[in-house]
């Protein structure tokens, strides 16, 4: 084998997480009334538009997921060797971004490096050109400008074909159907499926249809710029640097696409850590009472007396004095940056799970007292069977909304700590690391502000689309709203 | 009334006893003061003895909870959780790693904490309430639709954006104002003006959004049906009806906030540069004082006890019907 897979834990329960996801649509589909608000949130344009983005900002963070070592060159007698580097499938695909480092700054799609410097054959300084940005434009600079125009017109046309491909495969393989109507609404209709008369099927389903039609047609209005943008990128990243090139003159959007799986990881894991706890202890402390929901509310508020920042700098700043002091503990330094993001995010889910746990004892609390628990009370079905089949049930929708609401604000938080100085391991790329080096140069003049926007708008991206889609999934599974 | 404040704070000893030994365990049980040392004077090549004095330094030297070789109560109180951890209650917090005494440095502090807090506090829930009853009046109507998506959108960008951008915009490009720094009197205006401003903004997403979701649903309720139909104008029926009954949720979320406006905002007065709490707070983190992080661990906690029990004093102000007993 050329490469050696490798697994680390954060890979591993992101695999997990997502087995769990999986299973849970699987269950789901089966249960009327989970179906029936999926079914809400599929209707829904905004919604779906922001599950696209979201959907493509996961596969991003997924090829990032599956790290390896590559084997080196076999030397005679001896077994194969791996490099110590270890790689993700999205390092090799974008190793053209990833290998093409320039020696410091240069701004986006510039020929020539940020600072002066005193060349070898000249007696001034000047801007020595940069080693791989426009270099395939030789000494003749004048067609520079023209170059890119060339390349984003070429990009912008490769998006819009393979976007036509797409919409032309999902329109044969799906059953959807283009009305020929700006902006493209796509009704679900049996077309394919031997139905003779859409119309009847149109009628039955009332305004449903349409919605659904509305809806479809978000997802392929939204890939539009999504694919004109990666088309452009490609493009554009073949010659240039999109978004210019950090201070050791790695190339920033090859940074910014690295982030996102650190961004995903904490978005989620965190949640996932805590959610056990928090289900757990919520539904014991409401159904059980007594010293048990006591102690248990004594642990929760106590917790939440202290405030999350402060908490999670303690702990993190211990985690520190840990892992320093146990350097046997790491093979690789990637091993020692992946045990830092897990270990951070157990001290964020274990300071945020307090919330959780107070609304599902508050809403244990309210179904304790309808009937039909009472009833199964009343058969003589245990307590572990009750907050097992009639409880726990029940409350699946605070902790979905939970789960999507707590999303953004957790990436959002990754940046704030990072900056403190308690976030992601100093070598793990991630948004707060992006903005916390860049922060130093604004001071600079030209400023050097390429990395903090390039950071700031993928985190814009990502945030925006979760919090979105976290509404509409709130505003489905929410029985206060109607 | 009297007698319920005294039980609530009666209540809030167990609580801080369990912020202590949690912070306890954290600091000293979790990793010895040994691997402290070892992390702070560079963990190769560290001789026993260096560990030793600095341990001594900071009186980490004694046992953690029972000290056998002590006689009588020093056998409890000459150890690290007594003389750390207890002493605390009586705002004993020792000294930082610089030598100084914390709780001096705290009180020197606080000024220049609230002088940001409390203007960006005060402007934000007016600003807040203002845009949300706004957007309210013009309920279901594209305006309304605009202002939610603005809120959103505003809710999604990184606190980091508004300081980093405000900065560079006001103070850099238009050369308004310092970019950062501290003054005191009058002359504290000018350095105050910007980290307001962008506190302000940075929060108004998340809260106009949040206050106009307990506008609407308190608009749907009969009592306004009521007064609609005696004929009062929207306006009156909005501040004089609405508002008011809202503000149990209102209080809910704001008032717990108050206390813990001492603490300072970590981001704001580290960018601005401005000497509070938020920024000894940081500092500390970089510097790996357990020293003061544990003290601001402790006063954090004592604040957010005294908000809730001020959230709750406050609800019976604004409303008659609670009664506290």
């Amino acid at each position: 084998m050329s490469f050696q897979p490798v697994v680390l834990w954060s890979d591993a329960l992101l695999f997990v997480l997502i087995a769990v996801i999986v299973a849970l649509t699987l269950w789901a589909r089966r249960q009327e009334a989970l179906r029936a608000a999926w079914a809400r949130v599929l209707k829904d344009g905004v919604a779906m538009a922001a599950a696209t983005v979201l959907a493509v900002f996961v596969l991003i963070g997924l090829l990032d997921s599956l790290h390896y070592r590559a084997r080196l060159p076999d030397q005679p007698g001896t077994t194969a060797r791996y490099a110590v580097e270890v790689n993700s499938a999205l390092d090799a695909l974008l190793s053209d971004l990833r290998l093409r480092a320039e020696k410091t700054y240069s701004a986006p799609l510039a020929t020539h490096l940020y600072s002066k410097e005193a060349l070898a054959d000249s007696t001034q300084r000047e801007f020595p050109r940069l080693k791989f940005g426009g270099a395939h434009l030789g000494q003749d600079l004048s067609n520079h400008e023209f170059d890119i125009a060339i390349r984003v017109s070429r990009g912008c046309a490769g998006g819009l074909v393979i976007w036509l491909l797409l919409v032309w495969i999902l329109v044969r393989t799906l059953g959807l159907e283009l009305r020929g109507r700006f902006p493209f609404v796509v009704s679900l209709s049996n077309h394919g499926r031997g139905s003779k008369r859409p119309f009847d099927k149109l009628r039955a389903n009332g305004g449903s249809d349409t919605a659904q039609g509305a809806a479809s047609g978000a997802i392929f209005i939204t890939l539009l710029p999504i694919l004109l943008l990666f088309g452009i990128a490609i493009s554009l990243g073949g010659g240039y640097h999109v978004f210019g090139t950090d201070k050791v003159g790695q190339d920033v959007l090859y940074l910014s696409l690295k982030s996102i799986r650190t961004g995903l990881l904490i978005g989620t894991l965190t949640t996932l850590v805590m959610l056990p706890v928090a289900v757990l202890l919520g539904i014991l402390a409401g159904y059980v009472g007594g010293w048990v929901d006591d102690v248990i509310q004594y642990l929760y508020t106590t917790l939440s007396s202290i405030p999350g920042v402060l908490l999670i700098a303690a702990a993190v700043l211990m985690m520190q004095v840990i892992i320093d002091t146990h350097p046997q503990w790491f093979a690789t330094s990637a091993e020692r940056a992946d045990a830092r993001l897990l270990a951070l995010c157990l001290i964020l889910g274990m300071t945020s799970w307090t919330g959780v746990a107070r609304l599902l004892r508050g809403e244990t609390l309210k179904l304790r007292e309808l009937e039909f628990v009472q009833a199964a009370q009343a058969f003589g079905v245990g307590r572990l069977a009750i907050m097992r089949r009639h409880i726990l049930p029940n409350l699946m929708h605070i902790v979905l909304i939970a789960l999507v609401m707590d999303f953004s604000g957790l990436v959002l938080a990754e940046a704030v700590l990072s900056y403190v100085g308690v976030g992601v391991d100093p070598t793990t790329i991630s948004f707060g690391t992006m903005i916390n080096t860049a922060r130093m140069e604004l001071a600079r003049e030209p400023m050097v502000w390429w990395s903090l926007l390039a950071a700031f708008s993928f985190m814009f991206a990502l945030v925006l689309a979760a919090n979105l889609f976290a509404d509409a999934v709130r505003d489905a599974f929410d029985p206060r709203s109607s | 009334m009297l007698a319920y404040i005294i039980r609530r704070l009666l209540y809030a000893i167990p609580i801080l006893i369990g912020v202590n030994l949690l912070t306890f365990a954290l600091f000293f049980v979790v990793n010895t003061p040994d691997d402290m040392a070892r992390m702070q004077l560079g963990v190769k090549r560290v001789t026993p003895e260096a560990i030793q004095k600095w341990k001594a330094e900071r009186g980490y030297d004694k046992p953690l909870l029972w000290n056998a070789a002590a006689a009588g109560t020093a056998t409890v109180t000459d150890t690290i959780f007594f003389s750390k951890s207890v002493r605390m209650f009586a705002a004993d917090f020792g000294r930082a790693d610089d030598g100084r005494d914390i709780a001096r440095e705290i009180t020197t502090r606080m000024g220049p904490s609230l002088a940001i807090a409390v203007p960006t506090f005060v402007l934000g829930l007016f600003v807040a309430i203002s845009f949300a009853l706004l957007l309210v009046f013009f309920r279901a109507t594209t305006l309304d639709f605009s202002g939610v998506v603005l809120c959103v959108a505003m809710m999604s960008i990184s606190g980091l954006f508004y300081i980093i951008g405000g900065q560079w915009l006001v103070s850099k490009v238009w050369h308004l104002v310092p970019i950062s720094g501290y003054g005191g009197g009058l002359d504290a205006a000018k350095f105050l003006i910007l980290p307001v401003i962008i506190g302000v903004i940075g929060g108004i997403g998340s809260s106009t959004r949040w206050y106009r979701t307990i506008f609407l649903e308190e608009i749907g309720k009969d009592y306004v049906r009521t007064a609609r139909a005696k004929g009062l104008p929207e306006r009156v029926v909005l501040f004089r009806h609405v508002l008011r009954n809202a503000m149990i949720p209102i209080l809910t979320g704001v008032v717990v906030v108050i206390p813990t406006l001492f603490m300072g905002s970590l981001l704001t007065e580290s960018f601005f540069g401005v000497p509070g709490l938020g920024s000894y707070t940081i500092d500390a983190i970089n510097a790996q004082d357990f020293a003061v992080v544990r003290s601001m661990v402790f006063i954090g906690s004592v604040l957010y006890i005294v908000g809730l029990l001020l959230t709750d004093i406050s609800y019976t102000l604004a409303d008659p019907r609670v009664r506290l007993q």
